[in-house]
C-alpha cells in the first residue's frame, strides 16, 4: 500500500484504471458462473468489450491528439469484416478458435490501420478540422463500398467482386462470406468475454504507455501548442499519424471481437451514428481521461437494456439520463456536492483509521 | 448525520440497480404452484421482436398490433391462454439479440419474431441453440431458416416473390422491356431483386435499366427514373418498401413519364400513407398476400377490430402478425402443449406439428399444420420442414383507390 502511495499520480491512476478493469471481469466471471447474472447482461458483455476498446481509442484521437474523428467506425467496420474474411477462410487450416480469432484480431487491426495511414497522410499535415470532415466521408465511403463488396470462397480461394454472388463464378457449395448490403453472414462466433478481457487490458497497455513515452509527450504538446512544439523541432505528422494509425489498429480490432460475436454483421452498423455514440463515450467519460471514457461506454451500452420496462419511453428517457449527466458531471453546483461527499467520505475514513490504532 | 443518510440512500439506489440486472429466471415467474386448480390458468409466454422506434417502426409496430388482438381474442375463448412480451430492436442486430436475451431473462417459452429480416438473421441462431421455436411475421430472406429446424416464416420468402413477379408479368404479357429500382442497402429489396432478373431473363423479358438507391438516398428518384425512360421501359418493376415508392410514383407523374408500375408485398400500405395522392397509384400492380378491403369475414372482423383499438387500416405486416398468433395457437392446440413445459419440449412439439413432410416425389408423407389465414389470399397455408410456408401469391391492381384482385 504504502509503496503504490509513493509512486507518481499519473502511474498510480494508470494502476487504479488496470485494476478497474481486471476486478470487473473477475466479478463478472464469478456471477455468470454462478448463474446470478440475467441473460441479457450475459449477453452483452462481448459487446461492452469493443465498445470499452473504441473509447480507448477514440480517447487517444480526440482526448490525447486533439483531433476530432467522425468516422472511427469506418475502421471498426474494416476491421470487422477483414477479420471475418479472415477468419473464415482460416476455417479449415487453424482449427483452434482461439487462435483464429487471434489471428483475424491482428490481421482486422492491420487493415484498419493500412486504412488510417491512406486517410492520415495526406490530412494530418494540413491545419484545422480537416481529419474531421475527412473521417466523416471515410466512415460513409467504407459503407458504401462494402455494400457492393462480395466475396467468397470455394476450393480455389478467396474470390472477390462488386457485382454478385453470382458473377464470382464459383463452383458448387462454395460459402458466401460477404454478400453486399446483407452484409457478412454464417459467422462462426468466436469472440469471449476472456478475448474481450484481453483486447481491453492490451490496448490499455498500449494507449497509457504511449501517452507516458516521449512520444506521447510529442503529440500533447502538439494539442496544446503546435508552434511552440514545432519550434523546438517536434515534426506534426510524424507524431500525429502515430497516434492516429496506433487509434486506427485499436478500433480494427474491436471491430473484429464485435463482428466474431455476432452471427452476421452488416455495414449499416458501422455508421455515422456509431461514430457519434463512440464520441459520446469519450465526451461523457471526460475527454482525455481514459478511465471515464471506459466506465461511459459500460453504462451507455447497458443503460437502453435497463430502461426496457419504460417501453415507447425508453429512449426518451435514455436521452433525459443522458442530458443529466452532463449537467451533473459539468455543473458548479453539482461538483461542489461532489466535493462535499469526497470531503466527508475522508473524515470518515481518518476518524476510523484513528479509531484503529487506539484499538491496536 | 444528514451527509450519512445521503450515502445510504445513494448506496440503496445502486443496490436497486444491480437488483434490476439481476435473474429473473423461468423458475420464479412461471409459479407452477398456483396452476395446481386450473389447467388453463397459466398462460403460454410469447415474446416478440420488432422496431417499434426508428425508421422502420410501422412495421414492428404493426405486426404488435396484429399480435395483441389475436392474443386478445384466443384469451377470450378461454382454452390456451397466452401472454405477449413485445420489444423493440430499432432494426439493428445488436439490439435485436439484447432484445432476446431480455425476453429470455422473462422466461419465454416461444418466439414470435423478429419482424425485419437483418434483426432476425442475427437472432435466428440464438433461438436454434437455446431451442426456442421461432415463427417470424415478415423476415423474409432464405437465411433466416437456412439450417434451422425451429424457425418458420409466416410470409414468402424473398426468391419465391422475385420468381412470382417475373412470372406473372411474362405471363399476363403485361411489358417486355423491364426497368427495376431497387433498394441495395436493404436484404429484402435485393433478394427480390436477384430471383427476378433470373427469373426474367427465363421469360423473354428484356430488362432494360438496373438502378439502384439506399436508406440515406431515398430522398430523390429522379436520376433512376430518368435512366428508365430514355431506355424506354414499358414497366417499372419495384421491389422495395412503399414509402420510396410513393415517392417514385410523384416524381415519375411530375416528369409526365408513365409506364406500368410493379410491386411486391412491402408496397402494401402505399394508400395508407398521410399526404400521399391516392389517385397517383391508379394502375399499380402488386403481391401481396393482404388485402384490407378483402370481404371475407376473418378479415372483415380483424379490420374493424384494428381500426377500433388504432384507428388506422392494418397492413400486411399486421396480418402477419396476427396470423402467427393464430398459427401458433392452432399448433399449440394441436400439440396439446400447455404452459408448464419446457421451452425444450414445445420447440420439439411445435416442430412437429407445424412441418409438414414430403418423400422425394412430393407425396406427403406426414401432414403438418394446414392453416386458414388473413395472409393466405383464400387457401390454406403449410409449412415445409425447412420452415419456408406455402401459399398462393396474390396479385392486385390499385383502383379507384382500393385494391382490386386480377
Amino acid at each position: 500500500m504504502s509503496k503504490i502511495k509513493k509512486l507518481n499520480k499519473t502511474t498510480r491512476s494508470n494502476f487504479i484504471t488496470y485494476a478497474i478493469v481486471i476486478i470487473a471481469y473477475i466479478l463478472s466471471q464469478i456471477f455468470s458462473s454462478a448463474g446470478i447474472m440475467s441473460n441479457s447482461l450475459r449477453g452483452q458483455l462481448v459487446p461492452i468489450c469493443a465498445y470499452v476498446v473504441m473509447a480507448i481509442s477514440l480517447n487517444l484521437t480526440v482526448g490525447i491528439m486533439g483531433e476530432l474523428s467522425l468516422g472511427h467506425a469506418g475502421f471498426m467496420s474494416v476491421g470487422a469484416f477483414t477479420g471475418v474474411i479472415t477468419a473464415i477462410s482460416l476455417q479449415d487450416s487453424v482449427t483452434s478458435g482461439p487462435l483464429r480469432l487471434l489471428i483475424a484480431i491482428v490481421i482486422g487491426g492491420i487493415m484498419a490501420g493500412i486504412f488510417s495511414l491512406i486517410v492520415a497522410v495526406p490530412v494530418l499535415r494540413l491545419r484545422g478540422d480537416y481529419l474531421a470532415i475527412v473521417t466523416l466521408a471515410f466512415g460513409e465511403i467504407i459503407k458504401n463500398i462494402v455494400y457492393c463488396l462480395y466475396v467468397g470462397m470455394d476450393s480455389n480461394g478467396l474470390h472477390i467482386g462488386t457485382v454478385s454472388i453470382e458473377a464470382l463464378q464459383m463452383e458448387d457449395g462454395a460459402t458466401t462470406i460477404i454478400n453486399g448490403p446483407m452484409g457478412a453472414v454464417g459467422i462462426t462466433k468466436l469472440s469471449t468475454l476472456l478475448a474481450g478481457f484481453l483486447l481491453i487490458l492490451f490496448s490499455l497497455f498500449v494507449v497509457l504507455n504511449l501517452i507516458k513515452s516521449r512520444s506521447g509527450r510529442a503529440i500533447m504538446a502538439l494539442r496544446d501548442n503546435r508552434i511552440a512544439a514545432e519550434s523546438v523541432g517536434i515534426s506534426p505528422s510524424k507524431y500525429k499519424l502515430m497516434a492516429f494509425v496506433t487509434s486506427a489498429i485499436l478500433a480494427g480490432m474491436a471491430g473484429t471481437l464485435y463482428a466474431m460475436n455476432y452471427s452476421t454483421v452488416a455495414a449499416k452498423k458501422f455508421d455515422f451514428n456509431t461514430s457519434i455514440l463512440v464520441l459520446v463515450f469519450v465526451v461523457l467519460g471526460g475527454i482525455g481521461n481514459i478511465r471515464g471514457g471506459i466506465i461511459a461506454a459500460v453504462i451507455l451500452t447497458i443503460l437502453p437494456e435497463l430502461l426496457r420496462q419504460f417501453s415507447e419511453y425508453r429512449m426518451l428517457t435514455y436521452a433525459i439520463v443522458l442530458i443529466l449527466v452532463m449537467i451533473l458531471t459539468n455543473g458548479a453546483k453539482a461538483r461542489q456536492f461532489l466535493e462535499r461527499i469526497k470531503g466527508s467520505l475522508r473524515f470518515i475514513k481518518k476518524k476510523s483509521d484513528g479509531g484503529g490504532a487506539v484499538n491496536g | 448525520m444528514k451527509k450519512f443518510f445521503c450515502i445510504a440512500l445513494a448506496l440503496v439506489m445502486m443496490l436497486g440497480c444491480f437488483a434490476a440486472c439481476g435473474k429473473a429466471t423461468p423458475a420464479d415467474s412461471a409459479n407452477p404452484a398456483d396452476s395446481a386448480g386450473k389447467a388453463t390458468g397459466n398462460p403460454i409466454k410469447i415474446g416478440g421482436i420488432g422496431p417499434l422506434t426508428g425508421g422502420a417502426a410501422v412495421y414492428g409496430n404493426a405486426a404488435k398490433h396484429g399480435a395483441e388482438i389475436a392474443v386478445e381474442e384466443i384469451n377470450a375463448l378461454g382454452g390456451i391462454q397466452f401472454e405477449l412480451n413485445f420489444q423493440d430492436d430499432e432494426h439493428d442486430p445488436e439490439k435485436s439479440v439484447n432484445a432476446y436475451n431480455n425476453l429470455k431473462d422473462w422466461g419465454m417459452q416461444i418466439l414470435c419474431g423478429t419482424v425485419t429480416t437483418t434483426p432476425c438473421i442475427a437472432v435466428a441462431p440464438n433461438s436454434f441453440s437455446d431451442r426456442i421455436f421461432t415463427l417470424t411475421p415478415s423476415a423474409s430472406s432464405p437465411e433466416v431458416i437456412k439450417g434451422k429446424d425451429n424457425v418458420f416464416q409466416m410470409c414468402f420468402s424473398d426468391p419465391n416473390q422475385g420468381i412470382a413477379s417475373a412470372q406473372y408479368i411474362a405471363e399476363n404479357k403485361l411489358a417486355t422491356k423491364v426497368a427495376v429500382i431497387y433498394n441495395n442497402g436493404d436484404a429484402y429489396s435485393t433478394g427480390i431483386y436477384e430471383k427476378f432478373s433470373a427469373e426474367a431473363a427465363t421469360h423473354g423479358l428484356d430488362i432494360v435499366s438496373v438502378t439502384t438507391f439506399t436508406d440515406d438516398s431515398q430522398n430523390d428518384f429522379s436520376v433512376q427514373l430518368a435512366d428508365a425512360k430514355s431506355a424506354g421501359a414499358e414497366l417499372i418493376f419495384l421491389p422495395i418498401y412503399y414509402t420510396p415508392a410513393s415517392l417514385i410514383l410523384n416524381q415519375a407523374e411530375s416528369m409526365g413519364f408513365e409506364p406500368l408500375f410493379f410491386g411486391v408485398d412491402g408496397m402494401d400500405g402505399i394508400l395508407t400513407i398521410e399526404g400521399f395522392d391516392t389517385s397517383l397509384a391508379e394502375g399499380v400492380m402488386l403481391l401481396t398476400p393482404f388485402a384490407a378491403d378483402a370481404t371475407d369475414d376473418a378479415t372483415v372482423s380483424f379490420v374493424t377490430k384494428y381500426n377500433e383499438k388504432f384507428s388506422e387500416t392494418p397492413n400486411q405486416f399486421a396480418a402477419d402478425g396476427y396470423d402467427c398468433i393464430y398459427a401458433l395457437y392452432e399448433a399449440c392446440t394441436a400439440a396439446g402443449i400447455t404452459a408448464d413445459m419446457d421451452t425444450e419440449t414445445i420447440c420439439d412439439k411445435l416442430i412437429e406439428a407445424f412441418a409438414t413432410e414430403t418423400d422425394e416425389d412430393g407425396n406427403v408423407t406426414k401432414e403438418g399444420l394446414v392453416f386458414e389465414g388473413l395472409t393466405g389470399a383464400g387457401s390454406s397455408m403449410k409449412w415445409a420442414k425447412t420452415g419456408e410456408v406455402f401459399k398462393a401469391p396474390m396479385a392486385v391492381v390499385i383502383k379507384d383507390g382500393v385494391y382490386v384482385g386480377m
